[in-house]
């Protein structure tokens, strides 16, 4: 009994905290686990590519005032040429790539204000 | 005399066809720290009991010169042979001869040794080692993996289908591998993509190693595509000749029974789960503490490891093996688990092998990247796995059994044949912590000092429903055990369920949420 109660001890110190229901589990993370991506809230103002590629043509400058559904941006994409629309009215604050740039998915690639 | 020319000649032709690619290709093949197409037969095969077929069999292609080209047995090695006395069918593709890379020809030799797999009703193993399709060969070549998936799609669930990656395997080939029941990778020479790094770089300007993409450890640790990961080709052969042991020739027949044999005296079973259900363990000395001489050949070993799944014996009998792994992950199921255990399950199911369940989970994980990547639809794969299986299934409640995971792990409404709980046995909706701030979230708020009034009735739910009794009580628990006497029960029951028929409405086939 007593060497079991030692070893237990021994466990907690080593082992890490997963929480379920408001419990405390004292268990190993995988690396799955531990780098996967945190949730961000979607914020309508940032145009984020949702695939890779290259960005062909921007229509729009700094600045400029665009309506909701204006082209702003060509980013073609396997061999597809994806016409990116404005998802909402706005001016254009920052546009932070550049014609015949490859982009990641999931990049910045404008803002509006 | 004219015989004795004859046999000259065949056994001229014979080793020329037998230097595959010749000298040069074999080198280079071999600096490259990979054995040759024939060594890896003979190596995984019983001493002398390969038989080569189609050695002189030659490509027909005309264009871009192919014509002027001889490649001896179009890149393709096949056969048959056994392994410890069990029938084979099997293929390596020959990587010395044009890359190993798939035409007409040499797609037909493997449809071949597969179409005579399934009529015979033995496994069949499948070596592959090719640079992809033929491309000078054009619409052949994909006729020819079409072919192929065609047959294992087929032949899937009937024979046992092994796939072994020891070289590149890329592009269409991969999916050949993956329709097949079990995948064998080796370290530094597997390599499996649908795209490779150049196609990556060019479109998506994304720089990445073959190895970082797709290599052995990738896929025995991150994307499951391998069940069996080894760290050279003669101890892949050894865990291949394993499982070989483990499993029946098809689907009409049981696996070979061996001479029983006690558990080993190191594994005590009483000593392994601690008390508190928050404070882990490694569920593998379970298994192992009521198997045949301690024996256990996990699959997935590197993957998803807050469940385990594997094949041990008991009084000699191949048994399937599925348990939450409290080590990792507190042995939750999310997406990974409920696949690879859904999977395993319909292994067992497809090939008569009885499936113990052992059970200790807080739950399913938590959390928007699960919910986003879908953990309904996968986590459902479990439910159905363990609802359509038939074979004799029973389950060991070890510890804490809790929510959706509880039923989830082979439980008495799913149809488990047998459930037995340990008497540390926890099942409820939840931990003791969640379901008291729930019940009692009034009492708790209102009271002047919530903390005490909390831990108060933390404990008062403890003591009522932490236990074993209460579904017992309604008979979803056969019967509550001592530890000790798991084997033995396990053991009784599964020689009681030999006879099993339960067969359920007649159908073409369900709609697993795959």
């Amino acid at each position: 009994m007593k060497k079991w109660k030692k070893k237990e001890t021994e466990s907690k110190s080593k082992f890490k905290t997963l929480i379920i229901d408001e419990t405390h589990y004292k268990t190993n993370l995988i690396s799955k686990f531990e780098n996967r991506k945190k949730y961000i809230v979607p914020d309508a103002k940032k145009v984020i590519s949702v695939i890779p590629g290259t960005i062909v043509k921007i229509f729009v400058k700094e600045g400029q005032k665009v309506k909701r559904g204006d082209n702003i941006i060509i980013l073609e994409a396997m061999k597809m040429q994806n016409r990116i629309k404005s998802p909402r009215p706005g001016v254009v604050k920052i546009i932070k790539v550049k014609e015949g740039e490859k982009i990641a998915k999931g990049v910045l690639m404008l803002e509006l204000e | 005399m004219a015989l004795k020319r004859k046999i000259r000649e065949l056994q001229q032709r014979r080793e020329q066809v037998l230097k595959g690619g010749g000298d040069k290709a074999i080198e280079k093949q071999i600096s490259m720290g990979k054995l040759t197409a024939r060594e890896r037969i003979i190596f995984l095969l019983d001493e002398d009991s390969f038989n080569e077929y189609d050695l002189f069999v030659e490509h027909e292609a005309r264009d871009f010169d192919m014509d002027k080209k001889v490649l001896h047995g179009d890149g393709v090695v096949i056969g048959t042979g056994t392994i410890y006395g069990a029938p084979i069918c099997i293929f390596a593709q020959d990587f010395t001869v044009a890359g190993g890379s798939l035409g007409l020809m040499h797609s037909r030799k493997i449809t071949k040794i597969m179409d005579h797999a399934l009529k015979m009703r033995m496994p069949l193993i499948g070596i592959n080692d090719s640079g992809g399709a033929r491309i000078q060969e054009g619409v052949n070549s994909l006729a020819g993996y079409g072919e192929i998936f065609f047959r294992n799609t087929l032949a899937s669930g009937v024979i046992p289908q092994i796939s072994v990656i020891l070289g590149p395997c890329a592009g269409g080939a991969v999916y050949s591998p993956a329709l097949t029941d079990f995948v064998f990778v080796v370290d530094k020479i597997s390599k499996m993509f649908i795209t490779g790094p150049e196609v990556i770089k060019t479109v998506l300007g994304e720089e990445i190693s073959m190895e970082d993409l797709g290599g052995a450890k990738v896929h025995s640790e991150i994307t499951g595509n391998a069940h069996f990961y080894a760290e050279s080709e003669a101890k892949c052969f050894e865990q291949i000749k394993e499982l070989i042991t483990y499993i029946p020739w098809n689907n009409s027949r049981k696996a070979k029974v061996f001479k029983s044999k006690d558990p080993k005296k190191e594994y005590k079973i009483e000593n392994i789960v601690p008390d508190n259900p928050k404070l882990p363990y490694d569920v593998r000395n379970v298994i192992k503490a009521v198997t045949d001489d301690s024996g256990f050949l996990e699959v997935h070993e590197r993957w998803a490891g807050n469940i385990v799944v594997g094949f041990g014996r008991m009084e000699g009998q191949t048994i399937g093996f599925v348990a939450n792994q409290p080590i990792v992950l507190a042995g939750v199921l999310d997406i990974d688990s409920s696949d690879k255990a859904g999977r395993f399950i319909r292994y067992c199911d497809a090939f008569n092998i009885p499936i113990v369940t052992l059970v200790d989970l807080p739950g399913y994980l938590p959390g928007v990247d699960q919910e986003h990547a879908g953990v309904i639809r996968h986590g459902a794969k479990i439910l159905y796995a363990y609802s359509e299986a038939t074979v004799p299934k029973i389950t060991v409640i070890l510890r804490k059994a809790y929510g959706g995971g509880y039923i989830a792990m082979n439980s008495r409404h799913l149809r488990a044949d047998f459930v037995f709980a340990w008497p540390g046995a926890e099942i409820a909706v939840m931990g003791p912590e969640g379901a008291a701030n729930i019940i009692f979230r009034r009492e708790i708020m209102g009271s002047d000092d919530p903390e005490k009034v909390r831990k108060q009735k933390v404990k008062e739910y403890k003591n009522k429903f932490a236990n074993p009794y209460v579904a017992a009580s309604k008979g979803y628990i056969d019967s509550v055990i001592e530890p000790q006497e798991t084997r033995k029960l396990l053991l009784h029951a599964i020689g009681v369920s030999q006879n099993k028929s339960s067969a359920g409405p007649k159908k073409k086939h369900g709609i697993p949420p795959f």
